[in-house]
């Protein structure tokens, strides 16, 4: 199993120059919301271990809501932001980067502050190169190799189905399976279908995995005791802030509703990225980072088989903290039109989002930091929107497939693979076409 | 009592009602040329409540604003800017397009009316009439309008199918039973069942919806209605509600294609005809006579009336594999009849399994967006001339005239329920894990991106593998739509009352 890495590069942009970085980063599209993967700035469509990948600048646009809650407000760097997500290790996906593309990227990193032409590139992206708090993986280890083949393989089953529709529903389960896996069988061998065995799991990874798999609990359990001793001070403290914190969620400007609206549903996924500042103070700080903490133990555990809690149509997902923990991006790669996606986070996971969200500044109002907050509904709805950011650049390995396609054709492909079935088995395997 | 009880006086009557005994019907499209003179005419116009009448009136009017109509009637920029923003930028905003379906032959710019702001009417008149009775109020009307300092911009006049739509499906048989008396406890937990009692908010604004929340809409000071004709915000004490009793009234103006309808089933089973209706059934999921493919319910579903239960006490958790009713149907995708959580959820540990996202079964075991915060009270009607289907066949799927239907729909929130059902539900080619199909019926078959068709259609079969039929021709065009605003009866006296030029 190859498992999937990222990186964020991010630097602060040298805001004298921000109209020709803008006009650099047009440059990649075919048009707006639509990326010419064959761009020469980042030819992203040559790099096969890639799945998704942005630049997005991020200029916050809701720093002024410190000043409506009293608080003071630092003047703080609107960066450029590079991610990606791809399979394999970060070293030498970045240094694949960095030396195929090094024209582009110099003229894309020569925008940020401290950025010249003697800086060493690879190196100078693995400094600025921002963990995340949490990272979201919708399926840990499919790559991109096999999301290729197995939707290629799916595309010719459901061909030969079409044109052998009336002998194969003759047919008991079983033997219609059979039927398709000896024709699969014949395509490999013509070479028509290919299907490559996953590599081994790297040594590194399962030791690094396992040591995290049971040293986030060893830590959590030693920590108990105290976290029980403080948990009614917490709950004081919660329900005070609760009560008296502001909500700043007024109707998104409709301009800017517009711009984004523009760079949407162009395919059949979509991007996210946002941004805003935490409530001040050390208490929402704490809380959100052990929440935080605690939910990518949960990703890359539990939640790493298509759905994250009940959500399942986010591809890749980070939370990453920015400036000293004073702000949080937000980025998803998730499928279907935003609203319906918003729609799905009120009503299936309203409870993660108050988790996670409620500690940032005008959320609308959560109890006991689980209820309310997204479940106002209209409130969430233009909170999201106002804290969205365009993402200037969007590249999608795989523009036409959802996470259930994806996951669709991985259980073709392993009840392909499988010995033998039942006759139950066989037909709730044929169901997936 | 959590709720005054409705005045139905102050609602227009389309929302209670669906005028099926006023069979003949047609919708003026009006510009507004002189705004005192519109605003004189309003006053004495009578517009048709919702309150029921000991004798059934011969005829009913009603009146919808678009927004530019309304800012052009009088109402202030800091009163209208208040509406929704997809009323504010209009059905044919290009981003709504897209998730509309709205694209290729469907795209505004085709459209006969709407299709952009120069093409978009100010108001539309609504006339319901007795058999017989259409023309001469029709007339009477139109003879008004100049006077009224107004201008016919088109007349859609709808034509009286009998309650089956132009296809030769029975028709608005489910629909939302709104809870008029607000009965349902909107606290924000978690609906177990599917139900079919609907929050009165989620169909006349001013109303609490299904969040248990009050959506967005105009609410001015005091000082801007002397007159206090308006309503006092439920939810605002000092704000006067514009929209209280309002609504938002879709309006999509549908050509079917009846003959190459019929002709591609026919072609599909070799002319069989039974085959022929079987198949159709299948795509739209229900028979003919409006029958449900599912199973009907042991248990009584709540807001389904009895008279209904035949048609409508079904949910399609008795047909988990799509086996009776595809899931690519079109009554499917556009009510999957599903609850807040997945099949079977019972007891708080099944709960908490299920709302951390396990549980379900299969990988379609909790895709589908609970569906009572996506519902709509349908109100359309046909026009055209019906075209039976031997005819339709017969001359090879070619056929003289235009028919379809004036699809009339009223929500409070259009993203969240029309544009929501339309967009993620029967447009979209990835509903319910499915991929390369879209709504068998009204899909417009327009190739999405790296995949490489979107025109089958799955029937799922006992046996396991699906059946898929191939090549599916449009059989829907949009040749227009606006979205309106329904006032209540006080609005409407509010707006009337408007003293600006």
């Amino acid at each position: 199993m190859t498992p999937q890495s990222y990186f964020m590069v991010i630097a602060p942009v040298d805001l004298s120059r921000e109209s020709s970085l803008r006009e650099l980063l047009a440059s990649m599209n075919h048009r707006e919301g639509v990326v010419n993967p064959n761009n020469d700035v980042i030819p992203f469509g040559r790099f096969e271990r890639l799945h998704f990948a942005r630049l997005v600048l991020l200029k916050d646009q809701t720093r002024g809501d410190l000043g409506v809650i009293g608080a003071p407000q630092a003047e703080l760097p609107v960066y450029l932001a590079f991610l990606c997500d791809f399979d394999g290790p970060l070293d030498s996906f970045m240094s694949e980067l960095a030396g195929q593309c090094e024209a582009g990227l110099r003229r894309l990193f020569s925008h940020c502050q401290g950025f010249s032409n003697g800086t060493h590139l690879a190196r100078w992206m693995k400094q600025h190169n921002q963990r995340s708090a949490t990272a979201y993986v919708n399926w840990i280890g499919r790559t991109m190799r096999q999301v290729r083949e197995e939707d290629a393989l799916r595309q010719s089953l459901e061909s030969y189905i079409d044109g052998n529709q009336a002998s194969l529903s003759r047919l008991a389960p079983t033997e219609a399976r059979r039927e398709l896996v000896s024709f699969v069988k014949r395509e490999r061998e013509a070479g028509r279908v290919v299907l490559t065995e996953p590599d081994a799991t790297p040594l590194s990874w399962r030791v690094s995995n396992a040591i995290h798999l049971l040293g986030v609990p060893i830590v959590l359990l030693l920590l108990t005791p105290f976290l029980l001793l403080y948990l009614p001070i917490f709950v004081i403290q919660l329900r005070r802030r609760e009560r008296s914190d502001a909500e700043i969620a007024p109707r998104p400007d409709p301009d800017h509703a517009a711009n984004l609206a523009r760079l949407e549903d162009h395919f059949v996924s979509n991007q996210f990225s946002a941004m805003g500042s935490l409530k001040p103070g050390l208490f929402r700080r704490w809380t959100l980072s052990f929440i935080l903490w605690v939910i990518d133990y949960t990703t890359r555990y539990i939640f790493n088989r298509g759905h994250l809690a009940r959500v399942n149509t986010i591809h890749f997902a980070r939370w990453v903290f920015l400036d000293n923990k004073q702000r949080l991006l937000f980025a998803s790669n998730y499928d279907g039109g935003l609203d319906s996606y918003m729609d799905d986070f009120i009503n299936k996971v309203g409870w993660g989002l108050n988790l996670v969200f409620s500690n940032g500044i005008g959320y609308p109002k959560t109890n006991w930091l689980i209820l309310d907050g997204a479940k106002d509904e209209q409130k969430f709805k233009y909170f999201i929107r106002r804290h969205e950011l365009p993402t200037e650049v969007w590249y999608d390995a795989h523009p036409g497939l959802t996470t259930v396609n994806l996951e669709r054709n991985t259980l073709i492909r392993e009840g392909l693979e499988r010995s033998s079935m039942s006759e139950g088995e066989a037909r709730d395997w044929l169901r997936l076409f | 009592m959590k709720h005054s009880k409705i005045d139905f006086k102050d609602v227009q009557g389309l929302v209670r009602y669906g005028y099926g005994r006023l069979p003949e019907s047609c919708f003026l499209l009006l510009e507004i040329i002189s705004p005192r003179a519109a605003r004189d005419w309003l006053k004495t116009l009578d517009v048709a409540d919702a309150e029921e009448l000991s004798t059934p009136p011969d005829f009913a009017l009603q009146v919808a604003f678009t927004h530019s109509g309304l800012r052009k009637i009088g109402l202030s920029s800091e009163i209208a800017d208040q509406f929704s923003q997809e009323f504010k930028t209009g059905i044919y905003e290009e981003s709504r397009s897209k998730r509309l379906g709205d694209v290729g032959e469907n795209a505004p710019r085709e459209w006969q009316w709407g299709g952009d702001s120069d093409n978009t009417p100010h108001l539309m008149l609504m006339l319901y009439s007795v058999k017989g009775g259409l023309e001469a109020r029709k007339n009477a009307t139109v003879d008004g309008l100049s006077s009224a300092g107004l201008a016919l911009r088109g007349c859609l006049t709808s034509a009286d199918f009998g309650g089956v739509e132009p296809f030769g499906f029975k028709d608005g048989i489910s629909q939302p039973t709104v809870d008029w008396d607000g009965k349902r406890k909107l606290d924000g937990r978690d609906e177990l069942e599917y139900g079919n009692l609907v929050a009165l908010g989620e169909f006349l604004l001013g109303h609490r919806n299904e969040y248990g929340k009050y959506t967005d809409r105009p609410l001015l000071d005091l000082a801007n209605d002397p007159r206090g004709i308006l309503a006092e915000a439920e939810d605002k004490p000092g704000k006067k509600d514009f929209a209280f009793n309002g609504t938002y009234l879709v309006f999509r103006q549908l050509q079917q294609h009846v003959g190459r309808f019929w002709k591609f089933l026919d072609d599909q089973v070799g002319g069989d005809r039974s085959e022929r209706q079987r198949l159709a059934e299948l795509m739209v999921g229900r028979k003919m006579g409006g029958e449900a493919l599912a199973v009907k319910s042991s248990s009584p579903i709540p807001g389904i009336d009895s008279d209904k239960r035949d048609a409508n006490q079904f949910t399609f958790s008795s047909d988990p594999d799509g086996t009776r009713c595809p899931f690519g149907a079109h009554v499917r995708r556009a009510n999957p009849r599903n609850a807040d959580l997945p099949d079977g959820t019972r007891g708080l540990l099944s709960k908490l399994i299920r709302t951390l996202g396990f549980g379900g079964k299969g990988f379609r075991g909790d895709l589908i967006s609970s569906v009572r915060f996506h519902r709509i009270l349908r109100r359309g009607v046909e026009y055209g001339e019906p075209l039976p289907v031997n005819d339709a066949i017969k001359n090879g799927g070619n056929e003289i005239g235009e028919r379809g239907l004036h699809f009339i729909c009223l929500n409070a929130n259009i993203s969240r329920q029309f544009e929501f059902i339309q967009g993620a539900w029967l447009s979209s080619t990835k509903f319910d894990g499915m991929t390369e199909e879209s709504d068998p019926i009204i899909g417009n078959r327009e190739a999405v991106s790296e995949c490489p068709f979107t025109n089958s259609f799955s029937i799922p079969q006992e046996a396991g593998l699906r059946r898929r039929i191939s090549g599916i021709p449009a059989f829907i065009t949009v040749r227009g739509g606006s979205y309106f605003f329904l006032p209540g009866i006080r609005a409407l006296r509010y707006l009337s009352s408007l003293e600006t030029d």
